[in-house]
């Protein structure tokens, strides 16, 4: 948090309107002490994208995972312990050279949390809700990421129960690698979608 | 309800403002209005479905102009004064100024809940038509794809429907499946190869006839 230790001498509105929410209800005894603080480091520190990269490197690493992976994602990423909110119910969905997959939320910011923990702010605002259904050959171009027109493009709208993950593709030359370091290859953006290895 | 949150296909808008560091929480406020939220629905009780409708009933222009974060506020906000934990006049007296809440509820109570449907109606390779309603309370069911043809491809487990949850404590249980829409089908300045996935409940199919409206134009892409 950017803010984080500094406090500004005039607060914003929206700092004085989220300051009178959580009076009010700490003054109803309806806020636990240090619920917050915990809530902000989890999300912070201990969930995030690193935890998708440890799948995607054990999936590239382990045919027998990557397939365990595609067959059931919820029981395969529970495997290396991650679940938890969000996270009931994983398909993963796997890139290939004539395939591309990419996650979108249309309706709200559906996303992975225990795999990529909680989605950045693009991934929530309205532009890339409302063209990656519509125009995403042009969109991910303009993210870096331009395909082939001989690339079938399938974007995955999370308007349900599923949270999706991309299984991006193995590097070149990253054959000689081992699992941890493939797991540093491995960026968020790639497991949205957005990005390619 | 046909509200601002349904921003799939909708034009004009711009780049994606996308860095791709972005810290978890880039305010400190965020992080509380984060966990405000999850305080308020626990103390209320909310469903998924009626803390999502909490947010999409937020006046079109609030909710454009403000990010996640400040959706959240809102949405814990407005639950907070609907279920009586808290009024309107006390969070403007303690911010000082005028808190903004969601509008009212446009769906009348949901009557029947109906039966579970328990057992799915359609297998992968089924074709679909999405109902061409609008419901004005919280639905699942994009706009961009109502009344289009699709091809189910995944069948998935029986989840609660967000249209009922979303108003009032009944319940009611249905298959969902993951629908494959040619962007063909969807859009008449359709992109290549495209494909769009989107993941809707039972009730939001029927059983597509064998013959389908569409783009003219789009003839012989579609497969």
């Amino acid at each position: 948090m950017s803010e984080q230790g500094h406090h500004p001498a005039v607060p914003s509105p929206i700092e004085r309107r989220v300051a009178a929410l959580q009076v009010l209800l700490a003054e109803r005894g309806l806020v636990p002490d240090g619920f917050i603080e915990e809530v902000t480091r989890r999300y912070e520190s201990e969930i995030g994208p690193m935890n998708g990269a440890r799948v995607v490197a054990r999936a590239w690493a382990d045919p027998e995972y990557r397939m365990r992976l595609l067959a059931d994602g919820t029981a395969a990423v529970a495997e290396l312990g991650f679940s938890g909110p969000e996270g009931d119910h994983i398909v993963v969905v796997e890139n290939t050279p004539a395939v591309h997959n990419v996650i979108v939320c249309t309706l709200c910011s559906c996303y992975p949390w225990p795999l990529l923990g909680l989605p950045p702010a693009w991934y929530k605002d309205p532009p890339y809700r409302a063209r990656m259904v519509r125009e995403p050959r042009s969109l991910l171009a303009e993210m870096g990421c331009s395909l082939s027109d001989e690339i079938e493009i399938r974007v995955w709208d999370s308007s349900a129960e599923v949270r999706y993950l991309v299984l991006p593709e193995r590097p070149p030359r990253s054959e000689d690698m081992a699992e941890a370091e493939l797991a540093a290859l491995v960026t968020r953006d790639s497991m949205i979608g957005v990005a390619r290895l | 309800m046909d509200g601002i949150h349904d921003l799939g296909g909708m034009q004009g808008f711009g780049t994606v403002d996308h860095s791709p560091g972005e810290p978890a929480f880039r305010h400190e406020w965020e992080a509380v209005a984060r966990a405000l939220l999850v305080v308020v629905a626990g103390a209320v009780r909310a469903s998924g479905g009626e803390f999502r409708h909490s947010i999409e009933r937020m006046e079109p222009g609030h909710y454009l102009t403000s990010g996640y974060y400040e959706h959240w506020l809102t949405a814990a906000a407005t639950l907070a004064v609907e279920h009586g934990l808290l009024t309107r006049s006390e969070l403007e007296a303690r911010a000082g100024g005028s808190f903004p809440l969601s509008g009212p509820v446009l769906a009348t109570q949901a009557a029947d809940p109906g039966p579970d449907v328990r057992e799915p109606r359609f297998g992968v390779g089924d074709r679909v038509r999405v109902r061409e309603w609008h419901p004005p309370g919280h639905t699942r069911c994009p706009r961009y794809v109502r009344g289009k043809v699709g091809t189910v491809v995944r069948v998935d487990g029986v989840f609660s429907v967000p249209d009922v949850e979303a108003h009032g404590p009944e319940r009611r249980h249905e298959p969902t499946y993951s629908v494959r829409f040619d962007a063909t089908e969807l859009w008449q300045d359709s992109q290549r190869g495209v494909r769009v996935h989107v993941d809707l409940w039972d009730s939001y199919l029927d059983r597509a006839s064998a013959s389908r409206p569409g783009f003219p134009e789009a003839d012989g892409q579609a497969q």
